[in-house]
């Protein structure tokens, strides 16, 4: 032990523990998620060349050459498949300045360029790989049961129906009315930025097939008519004002002015 | 009794009527009754007419909610499917079922909660109405009152509908009245018990509010109404200032037919609007929010607007708690929500006779003040809404930051600040604009509007051609009385005896000048007498004579 | 009252102190006044908005047997559509038929009746006071004190036989000590809300947030009130971030990282369930008041005052998260008694 706590202001400790870390992470993902985290070896190895090249051009200015990451920079060696998937295929990454918040941009890379920058990260090191279609296919899903999780796991963010909301600091939880299915599982399952993990002991695969269903079913059109942004008592606070008290006073001065 | 025998069946309806009633009289006393046009004379009666629409569609919900907290599951085959085989209340359950198999039971609850929006956002712009316009002054204070204890009725009265269905969004609020009854001094645990019949949020609440919201609140209401008209028709309806109206008469149309058919036709058009609002726009739509559970949360959790500044309050407040003698005084709550709101709602309960005092005017007004001729009444009453709109807009904080890209910490500051700043500069501001316009009104009844023409005379000199004001333009501007402060008897009278009350007169006093120490006289005939003979002068000296600076 | 009469007046009598309300404007006379073609216009266009009253309340009764109600949403949608505009339409045409009516074909020529003053006349008063006064000597309330004594007590007092029943039974069994206890004890199993199953220690991943309530929630007698208070959010923190926690020395309240802390706001009592992982802030979506996760909750914005209460958590020997015993203090917001 005492040698153990000599080593430990080793120059090179940082190093060996995070690589440690690592490991167990990567272990426990691979305990974890068994049937995802296997599905990467289908990977071929050209892909995986093309998306090094790929990340060394538009990646590796921030994460490393070796995507070990830095101060504010997270490491991607363990991150998986779904996160590169789900952080590049909405534009996220890359990203224009660092920050705590990555707002949805325009992707910037083909399907088979995000695929091979996915094949390339999940080679560095095993982690949840991008879902297959039935897994979140919406129609697969319970509504009610998704939306009985989304209210506990998730409302509170991203609102009742997923129309947003604020975090701290300026931060916030996006919208996802647009939101594909797929990004949508890998995001519950990766956590990217502020949003926390919500691996499948959390939320199972089935239950996070619900919470897509659910979300998806909240896209359809409000059956009370138009939903004013679903933003809940604000908004119609704000339109009972704009419309309801505007169009009274209007007919109110007509009723109150002399006619021609 | 009867004089001639009715030829037609109207006839002897009414012979009828009035041989058990004697009715007549009173057709004969209101039938002609004057009442003056103005479309913010109407404001009140949209408050009316929501009521009206609010009782008919809440008819219609009661006959098929349940106000019950007993559980059970949605069906598996009924709509929406997110709530298909879903455990939640009976009261939760038939709001649904009212609003998905129930036909027109959506368009009714819809047209319900836009009503009850619009009752209290015509409620607080008929206030807004007479705080400006002054009519709250003899012999009207009382009514102010009446009027004033609807308001808070309609604050109850939504409270207590908008936590009926019983799902997570009125939840939550039900909760934060909870913590807001809990951080009552020594009583607070007691009335949180009171309220809930044991813990939060037990098996009682929503039968309560069902009882506070369908017969409680809405028989005050009624009878409150009923006060306000009775006095409304008591006092004969308020005029603006304009020739020919004055504080002994009343000038407009006849309750029948032309007031029957103008008031009773906006009845339809503002039950038409709603109607309208009701069938295109949703509003709080339960099924999305989910039934309550004391466990989630959604973001944008929020009461409806007019208990979005106590909401606001609460957000804005420090964390400060005193514990005095091991007692716990939760400040961060008991400000924002019991001592705000008081602050608030006594200021404007006690206006009408705090102005009464420092003006010391006894006479009976019946010819409304145009705002500008109260400039410190206006600039309070800016002041207040200010304040009033820091709370709404600090209620709605998260909705802010998330619109305008700002962060809600920075955005919770500028409110702090705001809150004590913004009506300060709102009061100052107002007060100048309306002695500026006063100055401006002053300058045309003077001189006239400007033709746009210059005249050169003989001798090189050039004037503008002014046009005089029309005898209605001038009496419009002239019609007014600007008060001067409270002139108060000395503290010690001949024989240096001190006078028992001097303090407080003297504490009035000061008062009185706040309000009226800045003021602008009405120009008097005299003042045009003598500035007609220089008429032709190229610039009048523009200087009004304004007391004080 | 013209000008010219108010000039030679003004030279008779000097100038007058005030001016002189000019009286009523000039009447406007409508078109529908002087024109009958007008008038008739006008007629025509009451009659029509009043057609279309009844055209919309048809449309309305049409769409109500037309469009039910069935398993798709849309229908319900169409029916409340269908129905709210054929409403609208059959008011908004009364409404607007009435206005139109009174504003263009009813006498616009301004009336004025006179006010009188609201106070009653001295004889009025006079009579008043005295009708009292003589009640007053009549019943000779003035005299016998004892009486007046005797009727004021009994009205005071008889209200109570209803007011202590009621405040009696209002707050149920009147036990505020049940704020502070939940059902926590120790070894109770900690699970998932809403589906309850137990979470193992090794299920929580750093960055992982579970909501957790009781293992077994559904069997207590009142699982509402109790679900209120025992709600509790988990996390997981990678050691080298966690800075402390509200553990007291010699005891360890939290597992590997994993903290367990009340999701009940001790502001006013929301659930607080925001959490952000990259800084371990909680945020309470109601009122913003915000906890740092690895510095023991502590309150670093907003108006909440106290950190919330960690709950004391360990594992079974089935690697199942358990509690170590109830919440060390009351959960959720302040009152009065809490410290004592």
């Amino acid at each position: 032990m005492k040698a153990l706590a000599a080593r430990r202001h080793h120059r090179f400790a940082p190093v060996v523990l995070m690589l440690l870390a690592l490991l167990a992470t990567g272990a426990l993902y691979a305990v974890m998620t068994p049937t995802t985290a296997t599905a990467d070896t289908s990977a071929s190895a050209e892909d995986i060349e093309a998306g090094k090249q790929l990340f060394q051009a538009n990646c590796a200015t921030c994460h490393g050459v070796g995507a070990g990451g830095a101060d504010e920079v997270p490491s991607l060696i363990g991150v998986g498949a779904a996160s590169v998937n789900f952080q590049v295929s909405t534009g996220r990454m890359p990203m224009q300045a660092s920050g705590p918040q990555a707002p949805v941009k325009p992707a910037q890379f083909t399907d088979k360029q995000v695929d091979q920058l996915a094949a390339y990260v999940a080679s560095l090191g095993a982690g949840p790989s991008v879902p297959t279609a039935e897994m979140v296919d919406p129609a697969l899903g319970s509504p009610s049961n998704g939306a009985a999780l989304f209210r506990t796991n998730c409302a509170m963010c991203h609102n009742a129906v997923g129309a947003g909301g604020a975090l701290s600091e300026g931060k916030w939880a996006p919208a996802l009315w647009d939101t594909t299915p797929t990004n949508l599982y890998q995001a519950m399952l990766t956590g990217p930025q502020s949003m926390p993990v919500f691996n499948d002991a959390n939320l199972t695969p089935e239950e996070k097939r619900d919470v897509i269903s659910y979300l998806v079913e909240q896209r359809e059109p409000s059956v009370g008519g138009l939903s004013l942004g679903s933003l809940g008592p604000v908004s119609e606070g704000l339109w009972v004002f704009v419309i309801g008290m505007g169009i009274l006073i209007g007919f109110a001065v007509w009723i109150g002015a002399k006619s021609s | 009794m009867t004089t001639t025998q009715p030829e037609t069946a109207v006839g002897a309806a009414a012979d009828y009527l009035d041989q058990r009633t004697g009715i007549a009289g009173a057709v004969k006393e209101f039938a002609r009754k004057v009442f003056p046009d103005h479309w913010s004379f109407l404001l009140g009666e949209i408050a009316l007419y929501s009521f009206v629409v609010l009782l008919i569609s809440g008819g219609f919900l009661t006959m098929f909610f349940v106000p019950s907290m007993g559980f059970t599951t949605y069906p598996e085959d009924s709509l929406p499917v997110t709530m298909q085989g879903v455990e939640m209340s009976e009261a939760f359950a038939s709001t649904l079922h009212m609003s998905f198999e129930v036909r027109g039971g959506l368009l009714m609850r819809q047209i319900h909660h836009w009503a009850a929006l619009l009752f209290m956002a015509s409620i607080v712009t008929h206030m807004m109405r007479v705080f400006f316009t002054g009519a709250f002054r003899k012999p009207r204070e009382l009514n102010w009152l009446v009027g004033f204890t609807l308001m808070i009725l309609g604050l109850l009265a939504g409270f207590s509908g908008y936590s009926l269905p019983d799902d997570v969004l009125s939840g939550n609020g039900l909760r934060i009245a909870d913590g807001v009854a809990k951080s009552i001094p020594v009583i607070g645990a007691f009335a949180s018990y009171m309220l809930f019949g044991g813990e939060f949020p037990g098996e009682h609440i929503i039968p309560r509010l069902f009882t506070v919201h369908i017969l409680l609140v809405p028989a005050l209401i009624l009878a409150f109404v009923g006060i306000h008209l009775l006095m409304v028709v008591l006092h004969k309806h308020t005029q603006y200032p304009g020739g020919g109206r004055s504080s002994k008469n009343v000038v407009g149309f006849p309750l029948f037919p032309v007031y029957v058919a103008k008031a009773g036709g906006f009845f339809f058009i503002v039950f038409g609007v709603l109607a309208l609002m009701g069938a295109t726009l949703s509003i709080n739509n339960v099924w999305n929010y989910g039934p309550y559970d004391p466990s989630p949360v959604s973001a944008g959790a929020q009461p409806d607007w007019y208990m979005l500044f106590l909401e606001g309050g609460l957000r804005l407040m420090p964390g400060w708690e005193w514990v005095i003698g091991g007692f716990t005084i939760p400040i961060n709550i008991l400000v924002p929500g019991v001592v705000i709101p008081g602050l608030l709602f006594t200021f404007l309960a006690l206006y009408p006779f705090i102005e009464a005092r420092v003006t010391q005017d006894k006479s009976e007004h019946h010819v409304l003040d145009r705002p500008r001729n109260v400039p410190v009444r206006t600039a309070l009453g800016v002041a207040f809404l200010t304040a009033f709109v820091i709370l709404v807009l600090a209620g709605s904080n998260d909705l802010i930051a998330t619109h305008f890209e700002m962060s809600i910490n920075t955005i919770t500051w500028i409110f702090r600040v705001a809150f004590f700043v913004a009506p300060v500069f709102a009061f100052m501001v107002t007060k100048r604009l309306c002695l500026a316009l006063q100055r401006k009104d002053r300058e045309l009844v003077l001189h006239g509007h400007e033709a746009a023409r210059l005249v050169r005379f003989e001798s090189g000199e050039v004037i503008e051609v002014h046009k005089p004001l029309s005898d209605q333009e001038r009496w419009l501007r002239v019609n007014y009385q600007a008060h001067a402060p409270l002139v108060i008897e000395p503290g010690e009278d001949a024989r240096g005896v001190r006078r028992r009350g001097y303090a407080a007169d003297k504490r009035w006093q000061a008062l009185s000048r706040f309000f009226y120490e800045d003021r602008i006289e009405p120009v008097t005939p005299a003042e045009i007498a003598n500035t007609h003979g220089a008429h032709t002068a190229v610039e009048q000296s523009d200087d009004a004579p304004q007391i004080g600076h | 009252m013209s000008t010219h009469d108010k000039n030679t007046e003004l030279e008779r009598s000097d100038v007058p102190a005030a001016f002189e309300d000019p009286g009523l404007p000039e009447h406007r006379y409508r078109m529908g006044d002087t024109d009958p073609a007008a008038n008739k216009r006008s007629e025509r266009q009451v009659v029509v908005l009043f057609a279309i009253s009844v055209l919309g309340a048809v449309g309305a009764l049409v769409a109500y047997f037309a469009l039910p109600l069935g398993s798709d949403p849309m229908s319900v949608r169409w029916a409340t559509l269908g129905l709210g505009l054929g409403l609208a339409l059959s008011l908004l045409g009364i409404g607007t038929g009435a206005v139109h009516w009174a504003k263009t074909l009813m006498s616009d020529h301004e009336v004025t009746e006179k006010r009188k003053p609201i106070s009653s006349d001295q004889a009025t008063r006079d009579a008043a006071v005295q009708a009292l006064v003589d009640g007053a000597r009549d019943s000779a309330i003035a005299r016998r004190g004892v009486l007046k004594g005797a009727v004021l007590s009994a009205l005071a007092i008889f209200p109570l036989t209803i007011a202590v029943p009621l405040i009696g039974s209002v707050g149920g069994d009147w036990n505020i000590s049940k704020f502070r206890h939940t059902v926590w004890r120790k070894g109770r199993r900690l699970a998932i809300d809403p589906s309850g199953r137990p979470i193992k220690a090794s299920d929580v991943t750093v960055g992982s947030v579970f909501h957790v309530i009781p293992d077994g929630m559904r069997d207590e007698e009142h699982w509402m009130e109790e679900k209120a208070k025992a709600v509790v959010l988990l996390v997981r923190l990678d050691e080298r971030d966690l800075k402390g926690d509200q553990s007291p020395s010699g005891e360890t309240w939290s597992y590997d990282g994993i903290v367990a802390y009340s999701k009940i706001c001790t502001h006013v009592g929301c659930p607080v369930a925001l959490y952000e992982q990259q800084t371990h802030h909680l945020l309470c979506p109601c009122h913003q008041s915000t906890f740092d996760i690895a510095d023991g909750a502590k309150v670093v914005f907003g108006p909440a005052n106290r950190p919330l209460p960690q709950l004391p958590i360990t594992v079974d020997a089935e690697g199942y998260l358990v509690a170590q015993d109830d919440f060390a203090e009351p959960i959720g917001p302040s009152f009065w008694e809490r410290l004592k």
